[in-house]
């Protein structure tokens, strides 16, 4: 890997910004207001476009600078507007129906970053990659993987699916930057503007859901069956 | 030559699309959608006569190889089909202003499905098929009901998360690529069965199990399928007609075109086991559906999870066989596929009501279309003399010599099972009594006939003659694939 020689500053600060995004990722996990999924979900895009930011610095990759300013500015304020738009406007303001307490969840959610660190060194010993940073990006990419399927099936509220599915992303773009910083700009930018097709989609749909079904709870949707 | 047919093959529903956005008149943006469809039919029906190998252009960002080129041809002839049938079956909704809104999301779901195989570097199609996604979620929820827009959601979010890990697996690839090709390389299909021996086999086989469930939840394959019923029954019938004709086919070749690069790095047992385990899997549940479903559209629904599990399977055999019989599997499969949308669409609207309990006495009503769909429905259980038998068979023929006979013989039984309960769901719609008093409103036009008149024909003719030009189109992807020889 690039980073065999990478000095300790950075690979502390690499550590540092990953470990807080993962930490976001259990404030959602374990809240049941969708205005701090809202505001965890925003900090966790910062901290990523910040990370990529110490990636290009360190790495030597200029071009991860733009990627950086295009994921503050997309995923850390339009992405973060465009659902707190759509949640003004179901008026929706937290989670009514659980079906796991928060502090459950966050147990699970334990358990799954025990799984991801688990995989993320065994995968490391089988390359020969000890450094820490490297099982560290595995494991902050599979457990937020893992949380982000964790909300998915926990929540009943439209929005809060949403922002699931959006952790899954936030989890692939932080793996992928400290993994494979070399990725062709193109599909970086693709896969950006892509997400925010994404998200406008699904406001749609969730205006959709009030007008047609006359609930965004994902728990009134079940007249197919079978 | 190649690239400007295929140029015109993705611009042709782009244009209409266009044109539809810009002048909404009904009557005009149908026939500028059916035209587009006749171009893109056009262009596909040229394609296998002219890839004997793969091409790049765009920078090595598109390209067409033969497994491609097959799987565009099924795309080309469902969308042509949906388009005849979309012209009688949408005037029949009756509300000619929302005609031209799903007029410009079906020519766009067409182009991004003509667009999506053609892309030869692996992020690229993983966008392709995400966007096929965005654009089918609003033509299942095109009705409005409540039973629609469920379906669309489900199906938005199932699939998003699903695909999300295929992006995943696409990332573990190019990593595992970046420790051989250095930081930032082209991650083409090409390059990557080339440098495949030389890469790390554990992060590989991570990669491949992402992406086979990433894809397999597109695909349909179970247990990520249950998104599938649900909106291949509640879009309207076009769209039904061209998500299982044509889109699970489109997701199924980047499974295909990744277990090429598991076999060239010496990892390929596992993963073709994995597949026929998800393709057994599949069948198994299909089978337990179709015998004690009820809609029309989802006894149609789970037969495509049937059949994309005996195309699965094709493929997990492996070898010269699975591979032809895959091939050769999905060409029949779209054309059958939409017949029998076709046919359920016609019931539907006739009956007013999905429930294959109202369906009645079908042949009464509708003696010409009523005895072509029965036709269908004996060549989608695989009966002879249609082509979905040959297929079947070369496919279990594959199975009998490979590694995983097991499975052959599940499917040999599964396959017996839903021939005795698809055709006993029909036996009651066309030999019972009616219990309540049911009434066949509806007239069916003439452009909701035509097109399965089209899908019997090819269907009997494939059945009865496999033609030599195909066994030798399939060699050559077979090649593509790394299998030599017969």
């Amino acid at each position: 890997m690039q980073f065999a020689h990478l000095p300790p500053l950075a690979a502390s600060l690499f550590s540092l910004l990953a470990t807080v995004s993962l930490l976001l990722s259990f404030v959602m996990l374990g809240s049941r207001w969708i205005s701090s999924y809202l505001y965890a979900f925003a900090a966790e895009s910062w901290t990523i476009a910040a990370l990529s930011a110490a990636v290009g610095f360190y790495g030597g990759y200029p071009e991860l600078y733009l990627i950086a300013l295009l994921t503050a500015l997309f995923r850390g304020c339009v992405l973060p507007y465009l659902i707190w738009q759509i949640v003004r406007s179901t008026r929706i303001t937290q989670e009514i129906h659980v079906m796991l307490q928060p502090s459950t969840s966050l147990v699970l959610g334990a358990f799954a970053v025990v799984f991801a660190l688990l995989i993320g060194v065994r995968i490391g010993a089988q390359m020969g990659l000890s450094q820490t940073v490297i099982i560290l990006a595995l494991t902050v990419m599979l457990s937020m993987k893992l949380i982000g399927f964790l909300m998915l099936t926990l929540r009943y509220e439209a929005i809060s699916q949403v922002l699931g599915l959006l952790v899954l992303e936030n989890g692939i773009f932080l793996g992928s930057q400290i993994l494979v910083p070399g990725m062709p700009l193109l599909l970086e930018l693709v896969i950006l503007f892509d997400l925010l097709v994404v998200v406008a989609c699904f406001g749609v749909l969730v205006r959709y859901l009030m007008r047609h079904v006359g609930s965004t709870n994902t728990m009134q949707l079940r007249k197919l069956v079978g | 030559m190649i690239e400007t047919i295929l140029f015109i093959m993705v611009g042709a529903p782009a244009v209409a699309a266009l044109v539809a956005l810009i002048i909404p008149l009904a009557r005009l943006v149908e026939m500028v959608n059916l035209l587009a469809a006749i171009v893109a039919f056009v262009c596909v029906i040229s394609l296998p006569f002219q890839v004997h190998s793969n091409e790049t252009f765009l920078h090595n960002y598109a390209g067409i190889e033969p497994l491609s080129a097959w799987v565009l041809v099924c795309t080309g002839i469902v969308y042509l089909l949906a388009s005849i049938y979309a012209v009688g079956y949408m005037r029949m909704l009756n509300e000619p202003e929302r005609l031209p809104r799903f007029y410009t999301l079906f020519a766009l779901f067409a182009m991004t499905m003509l667009a999506a195989p053609l892309m030869n570097n692996i992020g690229l199609y993983w966008i392709a098929i995400e966007l096929t996604t965005l654009v089918s979620t609003f033509l299942i929820g095109f009705e409005h009901a409540a039973e629609a827009i469920e379906a669309a959601w489900k199906y938005i979010m199932i699939v998003s998360a699903g695909i999300s890990l295929a992006l995943l697996g696409t990332i573990f690839l190019y990593w595992d690529g970046s420790l051989v090709l250095g930081p930032t390389y082209d991650m083409t299909w090409q390059v990557m069965q080339e440098a495949a021996p030389k890469l790390s086999q554990p992060v590989l086989l991570l990669a491949f199990l992402l992406m086979l469930i990433g894809y397999g939840t597109k695909v349909g394959l179970a247990p990520m399928h249950n998104w599938l019923p649900d909106a291949h029954s509640e879009g309207p019938a076009p769209v039904s007609v061209m998500l299982s004709g044509a889109l699970l086919n489109t997701a199924m070749i980047g499974i295909a075109r990744f277990l090429a690069i598991a076999d060239s790095a010496g990892i390929g047992p596992i993963c073709h086991i994995a597949l026929v385990a998800l393709g057994a899997l599949s069948l198994l549940v299909a089978t337990l559906f179709i015998i004690r479903q009820s809609g029309v559209k989802r006894l149609m629904a789970y037969s495509s999870i049937e059949h994309m599990g005996v195309i699965a399977l094709g493929f997990g055999f492996g070898g010269m066989l699975g591979i032809a019989g895959s091939l050769y599997h999905m060409i029949n499969h779209s054309l059958n596929k939409s017949l029998m949308f076709f046919g359920a669409g016609n019931a539907m609207r006739a009956y007013g009501t999905k429930d294959i309990g109202k369906i009645r006495v079908f042949a009464q009503y509708f003696p010409v279309g009523s005895m072509i769909w029965l036709a269908g429905a004996v060549a989608i259980t695989g009966a002879p003399p249609f082509g979905l038998f040959l297929s079947e068979f070369t496919i279990l023929r594959a199975g009998f010599g490979s590694i995983s006979a097991w499975a052959a013989y599940a499917m040999a039984v599964l396959l017996i099972a839903i021939f005795i309960g698809f055709l006993n769901q029909f036996r009651r719609m066309y030999d019972e009594p009616a219990l309540i008093e049911t009434s066949a409103a509806g007239a069916i036009p003439v452009w909701c006939t035509v097109p399965m008149v089209l899908a019997i024909i090819p269907l009997l003719v494939f059945g009865l003659w496999w033609p030599a030009s195909f066994w030798h189109y399939f060699r050559l992807v077979a090649m593509q694939l790394g299998v030599g020889g017969a």
